[in-house]
């Protein structure tokens, strides 16, 4: 706990599984964006949002929390990406907070927009979400345009020190195809994880019956996207930090070089990669199956969290800047203080006890499972 | 990229930030006490075993619920403005400040989130005893939640445990009991919760005399007017203290916000406490000789009282905190604003002189390196030479730094007058609160006195004045947070670093439509939660009374 290694390591490991819940937690967001696919009655509706609606708060949370967390242990990051890639961010939380007061707002009298705006803006958190974050997590490995100068504030004129080297202030990531690539991977993955939480959470024929047929065309459409994206990742040149000089250069194959140098990463990657397959293709060939959303969300996790930890861990700049490619951003150079991060290291100590009360939680409403005369 | 920062950027940034944060404490405060009030409700039903108790604490976690939603949405957007609009901000003390925000997510948030969802579907899945934990961790999650943000927000006005590192450029932790502790934040804290209690004790009293202007659900209205008018009532008189206490750091750490939370331009010992008072719209400087009031009526010597604990404190004005010379506390001689200003110029200088001495020995290293290889015997003395210079450079620049650096933010102000918050919005801010603090104290001892003597249902004109109150509770809560955040102008960081300096290297045109998106989005769902809320209590909690 005394080594600034160590930490930084540490909590680039813990930003990490916290976006990698957040991935398999997104699961909320392709449930709604399937609201009206497998929803064709009132009724099946209903169960889709209770479903759902009973979930959404530990995807926001869980999104805050990451926030959160970036800023105490990367704070150069928060600084430069939120401030910089002032768009996309501002449209991720624009669509968080449709999110936040439509599962309240939609059923409810004098509600002002009435029902089907609510349930649009589900449907467009649900889309715009998982599409948007991936994106943004799309320029770890594709880099983004900025530049990071700590000299500038003492220049009291402009003392800011990260600036943004493109008018579109993030919104440009989107010409990089690879980043719309793992976005559009991120959307499918938490489509399947939304179909695959109705077959176990909703105790209804034909909204079993939809959702498995329905996984069927989202698993190619993510398969098509994710191993593109996989192979591109895994052959693209990658942004190499050198441990003496700390000068960040392009290294051909860099982030499979990380796998081969960190095997465990590659061995998770494959159990993580089985996990979400073997999770689909059971739910779509047995038919009364429904446990393939911990399968699947469990891939899911520890394939997100390798691909991050590739991004962090290696002597990998984990935001490279293209503006500027000694701006770039690593967990050395962005991190807390040594003080601060085995702080925050001792408070970490408590999540294992939050995942506890949440899995008691979570178990405790899901024994009653969502049926035809829910109350919502 | 913008060569300068434009004070339209700055003000645009403090304005989205003021709207975010307006909107989030309309909704925050009613979530810390209504929460509060229906966990006391609902352990009175686990207790009794009696439905009218459980009905009763259903309905107002119904609204609660309506409530809640609204304020999770601009909390959220609360949080990552630090990154998007105040990024320099993020990075000078990202260190310190970013701790209690991810402690905050940590613990408090998923608190929330978890047992909520049992709060709200729960009750006919889990054990009544299991129920009532999960409400009351709510409302514990949702205050814990407060104490990390709070702490984070005093850290701003009181910043200490901590230290500037010119390597890094920003400030890091020295002590995180000295942040999580401070006086500042303990104080903050807790007027902060009590003042949302006071909104969600007025919330239901309100709504429950409204119940009784219609003759309805009487019952139901009068036992919620009996228990929300006791915790109101706690909850007044644990602001007065708690708001005295405020005050007082106020004093010993912000005397300018204090100074202008007054009006007081000339200090002096002695000074009385303004009751109430009209400023003087002509005065534009702070030395241009006019009269600061039309009129006004004080209390004699009692804000010296309430600044230092002494009827004959002393309590600089604004002229004296500019003009500096009069004795500290601590028996020295005040600085004056330009004193204070120069030494910020020198403690930016010594940064400048520190960043490039660090540049010229790293190059000397080099040159070292290369010297050593060519075996060139001049240039490595060169390169040693080199060396030593940037070496004693870089201790005469931190040295420099170390004696100025308290007065660091200065060093971005121009003209003294800058450190001058606005005083007008400031001085009536704070009376208003004070006024309406003094009137919700009053008025909630008249509701439990009738409530408990059961003289309640029948006077009208106080379920008027019941009912209008809520309006004027909030009103009290906004206000309170004006003269904290209005008052600390110029500074994002007491002293330290000044707005101007915290922001987002954006274009003001950017900020300027972001702030009118959210001021659009925040006011229909303001308005659709109003609506929501006004139709879940016109159909009441539908108690059949015996």
């Amino acid at each position: 706990m005394n080594s600034i290694f160590f930490l930084q390591h540490y909590w680039w490991f813990l930003v990490s599984l916290l976006g990698a819940l957040l991935v398999f937690l997104l699961f909320v967001q392709g449930g709604q964006s399937l609201l009206f696919t497998i929803g064709k009655t009132e009724g099946q509706r209903k169960m889709l949002l209770a479903s759902t609606g009973r979930k959404w708060e530990f995807t926001f949370t869980t999104l805050v929390t990451f926030g959160g967390a970036f800023f105490a242990s990367f704070p150069l990051f928060y600084s430069t990406s939120f401030g910089g890639a002032y768009w996309v961010w501002i449209l991720i939380l624009l669509c968080f907070v449709l999110q936040a007061v439509s599962y309240e707002y939609e059923a409810k009298k004098g509600n002002l927009l009435g029902t089907k705006t609510y349930r649009v803006f589900l449907l467009l958190n649900g889309i715009l979400g998982p599409v948007l974050i991936g994106a943004a997590v799309g320029t770890f490995f594709n880099g983004a345009e900025f530049f990071v100068r700590k000299n500038q504030l003492t220049d009291t004129m402009m003392p800011v020190i990260s600036s943004w080297a493109t008018p579109w202030h993030g919104l440009e990531a989107v010409l990089v195809i690879w980043n719309v690539f793992l976005g559009l991977a991120i959307f499918f993955l938490a489509r399947i994880l939304g179909l695959l939480y109705f077959v176990n959470n909703i105790y209804d024929d034909e909204i079993q019956k939809r959702s498995r047929k329905r996984l069927i065309p989202e698993t190619i459409c993510f398969l098509v996207f994710f191993l593109t994206f996989l192979v591109h990742w895994l052959i693209q040149d990658g942004f190499a930090v050198d441990p003496t000089t700390k000068i960040v250069s392009l290294e051909a194959y860099k982030y499979f070089n990380n796998l081969i140098e960190m095997p465990a990463l590659l061995i998770v990657l494959l159990i993580g990669v089985v996990g979400v397959l073997y999770g689909i293709l059971k739910t779509i060939l047995v038919s009364d199956w429904k446990k393939g959303i911990w399968f699947s969300g469990t891939g899911a996790v520890l394939t997100v969290l390798v691909v991050l930890l590739c991004a962090g861990w290696n002597n990998t700049a984990y935001y490279p800047s293209v503006a500027d490619l000694q701006s770039s951003l690593t967990i050395e150079n962005s991190s807390s203080s040594l003080y601060t991060l085995r702080a925050m290291a001792y408070v970490s100590f408590l999540i294992p006890f939050v995942l506890a009360y949440i899995y008691y939680a979570w178990r405790a409403l899901d024994l009653h499972k969502i049926k035809t005369d829910v109350e919502y | 990229m913008i060569d300068n920062i434009s004070s339209s950027l700055i003000d645009w940034s403090r304005a989205q930030f003021a709207l975010t944060a307006i909107y989030h404490w309309l909704f925050v405060p009613l979530t810390l006490g209504l929460g509060f009030i229906q966990a006391i409700m609902e352990s009175i039903y686990v207790k009794t075993g009696n439905e009218f108790w459980k009905k009763t604490a259903q309905f107002w976690m119904k609204l609660f619920g309506i409530n809640f939603a609204i304020g999770i949405a601009t909390g959220l957007i609360l949080e990552f403005e630090f990154g998007t609009n105040w990024s320099n901000y993020s990075w000078f003390v990202g260190d310190i400040f970013g701790a209690p925000l991810a402690i905050e997510g940590i613990l408090a948030f998923f608190m929330e989130a978890t047992f909520i969802a049992i709060m709200f579907f729960g009750w006919q899945k889990v054990s009544k005893g299991f129920h009532l934990t999960a409400t009351w961790l709510t409302i514990a999650g949702a205050t814990i939640s407060a104490f990390w943000i709070l702490v984070a927000n005093a850290w701003m006005q009181y910043p200490a445990g901590m230290h500037f590192n010119p390597d890094t450029v920003r400030n890091e932790m020295e002590s995180f009991w000295a942040v999580a502790l401070s006086p500042v934040a303990l104080n903050k804290f807790f007027h902060a919760v009590f003042s949302g209690w006071i909104i969600g004790g007025m919330f239901v009293v309100g709504v429950a005399s409204w119940f009784l202007l219609k003759k309805r659900e009487t019952k139901f209205a009068l036992e919620s007017i009996k228990i929300a008018s006791i915790f109101g009532l706690i909850a007044c008189g644990l602001s007065v203290w708690t708001g005295d206490g405020s005050a007082y750091q106020v004093a010993q750490k912000q005397p300018m916000k204090l100074a202008a939370m007054e009006g007081l331009y000339e200090g002096g010992k002695g000074v009385g406490l303004v009751g109430v008072g009209l400023l003087n719209p002509n005065k534009e400087k702070y030395n241009d000789g006019q009269d600061p009031f039309l009129f006004k009526i004080e209390l004699p010597k009692m804000l010296s009282f309430l600044a230092e604990r002494d009827l004959d404190g002393y309590v600089p004005g604004i002229t004296n905190l500019i003009e500096g010379g009069y004795q500290t506390r601590d028996g020295g001689v005040a600085l004056s604003a330009t004193e204070k200003i120069a030494r910020g110029h020198a403690a930016v200088q010594a940064l400048t002189n520190y960043r490039e001495a660090l540049k010229a020995k790293s190059d000397a290293v080099i040159a070292k390196d290369n010297a050593i290889k060519a075996a060139d015997d001049e240039a490595l003395q060169q390169a040693n030479d080199a060396f030593q210079q940037a070496n004693d450079t870089l201790q005469q620049a931190q040295t420099a730094l170390d004696k100025d650096f308290q007065y660091f933010g200065y060093g971005y102000l121009k003209d003294p007058s800058d450190l001058i918050p606005p005083v007008g919005l400031t001085f009536y801010a704070f009376r208003i609160m004070i006024i309406l603090g003094g009137f919700l104290l009053a008025l909630f001892a008249v509701t439990t006195f009738f409530s408990f003597k059961n003289k309640f249902e029948n006077k009208a004109w106080l379920q008027w004045i019941c009912l209008i109150s809520i309006f004027l509770s909030v009103i009290a809560g906004q206000t309170g947070w004006i003269v904290a955040e209005v008052g600390r102008q110029p500074w994002a960081i007491q002293d330290i670093l000044p707005a101007s300096a915290a922001i987002s290297n954006l274009s003001a045109s950017s900020v300027q439509l972001t702030f009118f998106i959210f001021l659009v989005l925040f006011t229909i769902l303001l308005i659709a939660e109003l609506k929501i809320m006004c139709n879940a209590i016109k159909k009441g909690p539908q108690i059949v009374e015996q």
